[in-house]
């Protein structure tokens, strides 16, 4: 964890109300993919949750959706433009477990943080399966930079005006060694239902402080109260309770 | 450089600053982001007797200048506070630290304090009457000077620790809530906390707080609770810690001019995990400013 001041090298929209914001500076604080980041911005009081979408070197990558005010002030920053930022918060995603044929499920803007993670799973030699969720063609991003990585990468699309009409659930692989999943919670229920290995979800919330202070953001598991944004955001598949 | 020196009943403070409870957990976390032994001390995470899970998420809302929580009271317990945490702490932190207790009903009250007054570790006892009586109709012990008054005796009963009471802005007079918990043997008062609040999500029509009520803080905050401030000092004897929006050095001496002998800050820790410590370092340069020598001076005792 650590705060630094970053500054804005690209702030472009990829899809309806999707943006991509470059930021470059110490991003060092962030150390493993799934985690987020914490970003102040002019005329709000708390800061902004983003997860990473990737990071090397001094460069970070968000991609964000424009969802409300605050995400909203986030599509009028351009190049050149500073932020504070608490970099590397929460837990992310461990790799040791992926086995030879990783499955990767996104969907929405739950899809950003599985890049990094993918891109370090290639770079092990895995085969691995990304499937892309959107709720229509409009939505959709990501596709390319999966690919590029090497990803059999499949997206669908709820109405079918893109890719295969359906949720990522009905895209499934017939085999797969594990898998990691970020999406809305009605989604992650379903990835929990369907999936047949042991997996990792990433979860949403909303967050005061986002590094373990003000517990808004707590979540019951079968191994206690966990903190998303402190023993989360990443939780293993067998300490999940859902609640009715 | 001015003296940051004060005092806060009878046990003497390197400086004013005191992160307030809720907003600064056992105090571990900060450690990783700077040392906290700069600070005057801190009020630990709420505590009652049984362990509380809180409420429902969404916790968090946010209003022009501050922020709603309805958390809910989240704590492990005082038996596994003082086996787990007070261990944890006493790692990072070497001063007295604040204990701050939550209840709902004057016996639990009593028992949580009663433990907590056999810790070393544990300078003042913090108590927080904001919380429903469950013997009282569900009404909040800190809107009525008598319920008030029975939790301060009750817990004065079981310590020799000085005891602070935690006085909830949600009250028409709150010189007379200050003055219950003087009459009844507190040793301090400190004040305020949040003021009630809500917000609508315009999508779903719907409160965003799954509790619908939660607590307004922050900067918004801060003329109201400078303003009780000021009546609590003029309405009893005993040392008043000021709280409620401090986001500035320049706050301090504000919240301090208004008589308060200590500060507490709380949602600016949230916003900037190093906000006490960079209030800290710019103290010496505010003083200047205003030519204040020694914070003492202020009208605090």
């Amino acid at each position: 964890m650590k705060e630094c001041l970053l500054t804005v090298a690209e702030n472009t929209a990829i899809a309806r109300d999707v943006y991509r914001m470059t930021l470059r500076g110490d991003v060092s604080g962030v150390t493993r993919p799934g985690q987020f980041v914490n970003l102040k911005l002019d005329g709000f009081f708390l800061r902004r949750p983003i997860s990473v979408f990737d990071r090397e070197g001094d460069t970070l990558k968000l991609i964000y959706k424009a969802v409300g005010q605050g995400t909203g002030a986030m599509t009028g920053l351009r190049e050149g433009d500073s932020l504070s930022v608490l970099t590397g918060l929460g837990n992310g995603y461990r790799l040791e477990p992926a086995g030879d044929a990783p499955l990767l499920l996104g969907g929405g803007v739950g899809v950003p943080p599985l890049y990094w993670l993918a891109r370090q799973l290639r770079a092990q030699g895995k085969r691995v399966t990304a499937v892309l969720g959107f709720n229509t063609g409009a939505d959709m991003f990501g596709e390319v930079d999966f690919q590029a990585l090497g990803c059999e990468t499949v997206v669908t699309t709820a109405d079918g005006s893109y890719g295969r009409k359906g949720f990522v659930t009905d895209a499934l692989p017939e085999a797969y060694s594990y898998f990691y999943t970020c999406g809305p919670e009605p989604m992650l229920r379903a990835v929990f239902a369907r999936t047949v290995t042991e997996g990792q979800f990433s979860f949403e919330e909303r967050m005061g402080c986002g590094f373990g202070a003000c517990m808004g953001c707590s979540r019951k598991t079968v191994t206690g109260y966990k903190r998303i944004c402190r023993e989360g955001p990443v939780l293993e598949k067998g300490e999940i309770l859902w609640e009715a | 450089m001015g003296s940051l020196n004060v005092s806060l009943c009878g046990i003497p403070l390197d400086n004013p600053l005191i992160p307030a409870s809720g907003t600064f957990g056992f105090g571990y976390e900060f450690a990783e982001w700077y040392d906290i032994n700069c600070l005057g001390t801190f009020s630990f995470k709420g505590t009652t007797r049984q362990p509380r899970f809180g409420n429902p998420t969404p916790r968090i809302a946010e209003c022009p200048a501050g922020m709603i929580n309805a958390v809910g009271l989240q704590n492990p317990g005082v038996e596994k506070v003082i086996s787990e945490e007070l261990p944890k702490l006493k790692q990072v932190f070497h001063k007295p630290v604040m204990a701050n207790v939550s209840g709902f009903s004057v016996q639990e009250y009593a028992e949580t304090c009663a433990l907590l007054d056999r810790e070393p570790q544990v300078g003042w006892l913090e108590v927080n009457i904001s919380c429903p009586n469950v013997h009282g109709g569900g009404m909040s012990f800190g809107t009525d000077p008598t319920s008030a008054a029975e939790v301060t005796a009750a817990v004065k009963r079981v310590t020799t620790k000085p005891v602070i009471m935690k006085l909830s802005p949600n009250v028409t007079d709150i010189a007379a809530m200050a003055r219950a918990c003087e009459d009844a043997g507190a040793d301090g008062i400190s004040l305020i906390n949040t003021l009630q609040g809500m917000r609508i999500d315009l999508k779903t029509r719907r409160p965003i707080l799954a509790n619908t009520m939660g607590g307004v803080s922050g900067p918004c905050v801060f003329p109201v609770a400078l303003r009780m401030v000021w009546q609590v000092c003029r309405a009893v004897r005993v040392p008043v810690i000021g709280m409620g929006g401090i986001r500035t050095a320049e706050d301090v001496l504000e919240m301090m001019m208004a008589g308060a002998a200590a500060v507490e800050i709380g949602a600016a820790n949230l916003v900037d995990p190093m906000a006490c410590r960079r209030i800290l370092d710019d103290l010496p340069r505010a003083m200047e400013t205003y030519g204040i020598q020694n914070l003492k001076e202020l009208g605090g005792r």
